[in-house]
């Protein structure tokens, strides 16, 4: 452990700053909290909202897992673990069913988490009406009415151009009846996994300065139509070249040697252990 | 007529600009020669009552569409009442409910056709988006009702179906003022509001959408508050008429009283400088 800096690298006040905020966002599922975003050694939009609230939650007998894409060894996520490591010293792992706390980029992972357990996503844009309405005052104003009319029509539109919802990745999902939430850039397939879940999802945007969260046992439904209900993507036929898994979510690759296209899993410790048991 | 009105605006006053003392003997025209501010609506009073059709005639900046865009609030006033009937029985002003009940207003109760399109539209959505917009905006989730709806409303004024999942950016001027129409009317509203519907459209465009508008009267028995300078078009549709200048109801009567039997100075010019 780096001695230099105090534990988990932010100094007291502010972590207990970032908690504070993080109790609201707690209280008020789905709700955007404001908070003070600090400076870190990385840049504002490579995850300073998920590090933030990392390093603000965890103590020294955490075990901290961290995945990019559904992957531990991906360069994002290798350099966070090796940052919280130095300033911590906390234990590390890629087991899902090991970590108390799991920062995430766009995956929720495919092992149902558990009482007890944090997931905490890296939030790029976490305002959900951003993509209907760029001014932040009008869709504060929104969210205080519950005026979510836009977004819908947004879903009718796709529907009436291409007969189909378009929206992969944060698809919108209104969080206890309230709050209509954007779920971070995890592709719809994940969407299912935030209701009713046994373990705390927090949500850390550090450009926007914004923190949210799902706490367990909350209903959590995806944006849909009475007559179009929500529809994950379908890999029906596909399978995993290495663990043969057919009901996780593929990431689509090009075998430069064939010529063909092949299938794999986006959680790479979860295919690990599938294909370890095979 | 004994009837109760849909509509009744009392007093209305919107001002452009802060007041001053010397504002009431200082107006030339409807602007304060002392502290510049514009009194777009003197003590405006109206009345609208269920199936006719009130004409609003008056010169540019007479504050036609200031009512108008007051009535469907996108401008605050600055004092007065308006009551609807549908809106709790007209007991409560409608400038006095709050934020979403303006929204139900809106959405439910009213339809505005504005003179731009660009106001009324969204350019970058569907035709048949743009209709659903209403239709979503009153609680309603069902797509296929929708689409249903769209389909009916775009027949209705003559907007080939094929081309309702078209951007109206890609619609001529009458076109997109056809769909303003079809989508005032998605929720079936007890009032419209035309702001000059016809402006900057070519005569046989005009013709149509003028056609469309006699068309919904008779079909829907709506009341229709209908802004224009064109006393063509007033003497086409409208049953009652009033004339504006300077922000003030210089005269109003039949329609026919109006155009053939003007009183005031303001209608009598403009009634022969047109006819």
């Amino acid at each position: 452990m780096n001695n230099n800096y105090n534990f988990a690298f932010l100094d007291e006040g502010s972590k207990r700053e970032i908690r504070r905020c993080t109790l609201k966002a707690v209280a008020i599922p789905g709700y955007q909290v404001p908070f003070g975003s600090r400076e870190l050694p990385i840049g504002r939009g490579w995850g300073t909202g998920g590090i933030q609230l990392t390093l603000s939650l965890i103590g020294p007998n955490d075990v901290l897992k961290v995945i990019d894409q559904g992957s531990d060894e991906s360069v994002n996520a290798v350099n966070i673990k090796k940052f919280v490591g130095l300033c911590t010293d906390v234990e590390t792992t890629n087991n899902t069913t090991e970590a108390t706390l799991i920062q995430t980029r766009h995956r929720i992972p495919e092992i149902p988490l558990k009482d007890g357990q944090i997931l905490v996503f890296q939030v790029p844009i976490p305002e959900p009406l951003r993509i209907v309405e760029a001014r932040e005052e009008v869709t504060k104003k929104m969210h205080a009415e519950k005026d979510y009319a836009p977004l819908w029509l947004q879903l009718y539109e796709s529907l009436v151009k291409y007969q189909k919802v378009t929206i992969a990745s944060e698809y919108p999902c209104m969080v206890e009846d309230r709050y209509m939430t954007n779920p971070s850039p995890i592709p719809k397939f994940d969407n299912p996994k935030l209701h009713n879940a046994e373990c705390l999802y927090l949500f850390g945007a550090g450009r926007e300065k914004k923190i949210y969260a799902i706490p367990p046992h909350t209903k959590v439904v995806s944006l849909a139509f009475d007559d179009v209900p929500f529809e994950r993507e379908s890999f029906a036929g596909k399978t995993c070249r290495l663990c043969k898994s057919n009901n996780t979510y593929l990431d689509e690759m090009f075998d430069a040697q064939t010529g063909e296209k092949v299938y794999q899993c986006s959680d790479t410790s979860y295919c690990k252990e599938v294909a370890a048991h095979a | 007529m004994l009837e109760t009105p849909v509509l009744s605006v009392k007093d209305l006053v919107v001002r452009y600009g802060e007041a001053c003392p010397k504002c009431a003997e200082s107006l030339e025209k409807n602007r304060c020669s002392v502290c510049g501010c514009v009194w777009a609506a003197n003590n405006l009073s109206l009345e609208v009552y269920p199936g006719e059709v009130l004409g609003i005639v008056g010169e540019s900046g007479s504050g036609k569409t200031t009512l108008m865009r007051t009535l469907y609030f996108d401008i605050a006033p600055t004092a007065g009442s308006a009551v609807l009937h549908d809106y709790k029985d007209a007991s409560q002003s409608i400038w006095e409910a709050s934020t979403a009940e303006q929204r139900m207003i809106k959405n439910n109760i009213m339809g505005m056709v504005y003179q731009n399109p660009v106001m009324g539209l969204r350019m970058n959505y569907s035709a048949a988006s743009n209709i659903a917009e209403k239709i979503i905006a009153a609680g309603s989730r069902n797509a296929a009702q929708m689409t249903a709806r769209a389909t009916e409303l775009l027949e209705a004024v003559e907007i080939l179906t094929s081309r309702m999942s078209e951007a109206p950016k890609n619609f001529s001027g009458g076109m997109q003022q056809r769909v303003q129409i079809s989508k005032a009317l998605a929720n079936n509203p007890s009032l419209l509001l035309l702001d000059e519907v016809t402006t900057g459209l070519d005569l046989s465009v005009q013709a149509k959408v003028l056609d469309l508008i006699r068309k919904i009267k008779a079909q829907y028995g709506i009341s229709i508050l209908l802004v224009s300078h064109d006393l063509a078009v007033i003497r086409m549709l409208a049953d009652r008429t009033i004339v504006m200048l300077d922000g003030k109801i210089v005269e109003s009567g039949l329609t026919d009283q109006i155009l053939e039997d003007p009183q005031h100075a303001y209608t009598q010019q403009l009634v022969h400088s047109l006819i």
